[in-house]
């Protein structure tokens, strides 16, 4: 398990490895990969017990993490690949031809680490809350981890499952929100007014945790208390504030990094703002 | 021709429910959801034997699919009951992405289907939900003809791994196919054989295409009888070898023409044995309000217009 200056300099290479893959492959969705970077090392390096040994879709005896806003895939495919579950040179064939790093995140290309295919928004959380459902069934102790965006949450099916988990009493489900406030067409609050997500969260009878989603200290203390949910009866939502682009200056807290590929020139420009820290791929 | 005896109306769905219980014995990985409509799906005693296995999910189908795909990849099976259109149409991309694109061994169970949903109406009586799920690569697409075969199918979805679409209806209907035979998928089930004309038939229309034939047989026309209880994949050894040797074909189904078996039987044909079809379904509308049997009267579909049908493929030889 990584301490903090360790998750940090993993953070930093995984920030590279997001610019590198989207400019590499002139499209992708930088802006809340890198807002989600530090969340996604702090669970993979630290929270999650995970590994790549004999890993299968089933998630059995593991915790498991279900990345409900696949559009994010580029920091998935960076965190998993850094944690072992596949060759780091392979990063380099996100969206390519024949590449197993599709788009989005597919289980038909056989990549290890992705447990359900994701894109179409607003679904991995009802399907974290089946794999949850199914552990507790079968006496597991391991927990599913699923992160959603702010921009998603304004799909239906969020608040269907919202409703249906304390329901059922889905107490190993750890959600997280990548709350950056911004989504394609602008902020979060311009486009859908959706206002305060702790009160909603709150009145659909949720634990609700809110944190810095850049502070790794405070991250790591968020899904701590998160885990103490077990036993409640209540799932747990952490809310984590975010800035868009985070870690480089000229895509920080705007929407217009939500979907757009860094050009050459930019993305030297970003690259001599974060360090490389566990050498490139 | 052969005789089928009805042995008394029952309803598909009921089947539905008995191969639920069923299969749920034989294996405790089979569970069942459904989106208040319990009673409907006549789920009830699955819920009773298995009160842990079965789970209330509210009128909120999308987080149905979704949580069913969940527990499919810890290696449950389990079966998802609504209404054909909010299993099919309203959650068609959950459907897509979570089950067909995200291979998950999860089967949808789709009862009150098509037009003899009757009376309440066009907003629940879908007739596209075939062609919906034809569509989806990997999806095997099961439309069983009564109460036995319905319960039969129910047992072979739970044991085959993968998606599994299965369709089935609200009336009472005539339960005619053998009680205990084992469903197999992928089979087109010659149930007359015949020279004159082939009528393929799926659910519903099934005992339908049985009345024709006997209608047929009296005015010396010998039609073959054919029960394509599995859509997808479609049994095309048999439709091709019926085909070329009665050398005229009628389609009929409780469904839209566009996407249906008639387009997907005229695909097969027309690549390997080009032949005269008639086509028996709701043509391109909308369903109503009414009684089954006005219903498939009124929308073309009972023995009647299938007979006429034949009656006009065979003309076209």
């Amino acid at each position: 398990m990584a301490d903090t200056e360790q998750l940090k300099k993993i953070a930093s290479q995984v920030r590279r490895d997001i610019i590198r893959m989207v400019t590499a492959a002139k499209s992708g969705h930088p802006g809340g990969s890198m807002s989600s970077t530090d969340i996604m090392t702090a669970l993979y390096f630290s929270v999650m017990k995970q590994s790549p040994e004999g890993w299968t879709r089933s998630g059995k005896g593991q915790d498991m993490f279900i990345l409900s806003a696949g559009h994010l895939a580029p920091v998935l495919y960076s965190v998993l690949a850094r944690a072992g579950y596949f060759p780091k040179e392979e990063l380099g064939t996100l969206r390519k031809f024949g590449s197993r790093l599709q788009g989005h995140p597919s289980v038909e290309h056989g990549l290890p680490g992705v447990f359900q295919a994701a894109g179409s928004l607003g679904q991995g959380l009802s399907v974290a809350v089946g794999a949850a459902l199914a552990k507790k069934m079968d006496k597991e102790d391991n927990f599913v981890y699923v992160l959603c965006g702010d921009g998603e949450t304004e799909e239906g099916q969020i608040w269907e499952a919202a409703m249906f988990a304390p329901h059922h009493g889905v107490d190993n489900l750890i959600a997280f929100t990548d709350w950056n406030g911004q989504q394609i067409d602008g902020t979060v609050d311009s486009v859908a007014g959706e206002g305060d997500l702790g009160i909603k969260w709150k009145a659909f009878g949720w634990r609700v945790i809110s944190a810095d989603g850049h502070d790794m200290d405070a991250i790591l203390a968020a899904f701590e208390e998160a885990k103490a949910g077990k036993g409640t009866g209540k799932p747990t939502m952490i809310l984590f504030k975010t800035d868009m682009g985070h870690g480089v200056d000229f895509m920080a807290g705007t929407h217009k990094w939500h979907g757009k590929a860094p050009s050459p020139e930019e993305c030297e420009n970003a690259l001599r703002q974060l360090e490389e820290t566990l050498g490139d791929y | 021709m052969k005789k089928y005896i009805d042995t008394g109306k029952k309803d598909t769905r009921s089947g539905f429910g008995a191969g639920l219980l069923e299969a749920g014995k034989a294996d405790k990985r089979v569970l069942a959801l459904t989106a208040d409509l319990k009673g409907s799906l006549k789920m009830g005693d699955f819920a009773s034997a298995f009160p842990d296995r079965f789970i209330q999910c509210g009128i909120a189908e999308s987080n149905m699919v979704g949580v069913a795909s969940g527990l499919a990849l810890a290696g449950k099976v389990p079966f998802i009951g609504s209404f054909a259109e909010f299993v099919t149409g309203r959650v068609y991309d959950q459907i897509r992405q979570e089950v067909a694109y995200g291979h998950t061994n999860v089967k949808i169970a789709s009862s009150h289907a098509g037009i003899t949903l009757g009376e309440d109406g066009a907003t629940h009586q879908t007739m596209e939900d075939i062609a919906l799920m034809r569509a989806l690569p990997g999806m095997i697409v099961i439309n069983p003809c009564d109460y036995n075969q319905t319960k039969n199918a129910t047992i072979a979805a739970a044991k085959v791994d993968g998606p599994v679409y299965l369709r089935f209806g609200r009336p009472s209907v005539p339960n005619f196919t053998p009680e205990n035979e084992p469903f197999e998928i992928g089979k087109a089930y010659v149930l007359n054989e015949g020279k004159d004309v082939t009528i393929f038939a799926t659910g519903h229309t099934v005992w339908e295409a049985l009345l024709a034939a006997e209608a047929l047989e009296a005015e010396g026309i010998c039609a073959e009888v054919i029960n394509v209880a599995t859509i997808k994949p479609l049994d095309e050894k048999t439709v091709t070898a019926s085909a070329f040797k009665t050398k005229a074909v009628v389609v009929a189904e409780e469904h839209n023409s566009a996407g249906g078996l008639g387009e997907l039987i005229a695909g097969v044909l027309a690549k390997r044995r080009p032949t005269p079809m008639e086509f028996v379904n709701g043509a391109d509308k909308f369903g109503q309000s009414g009684s089954p049997a006005e219903l498939m009267a009124a929308y073309g579909l009972d023995a009647a217009h299938i007979a006429e049908a034949a009656r006009k493929a065979i003309a076209r030889k």
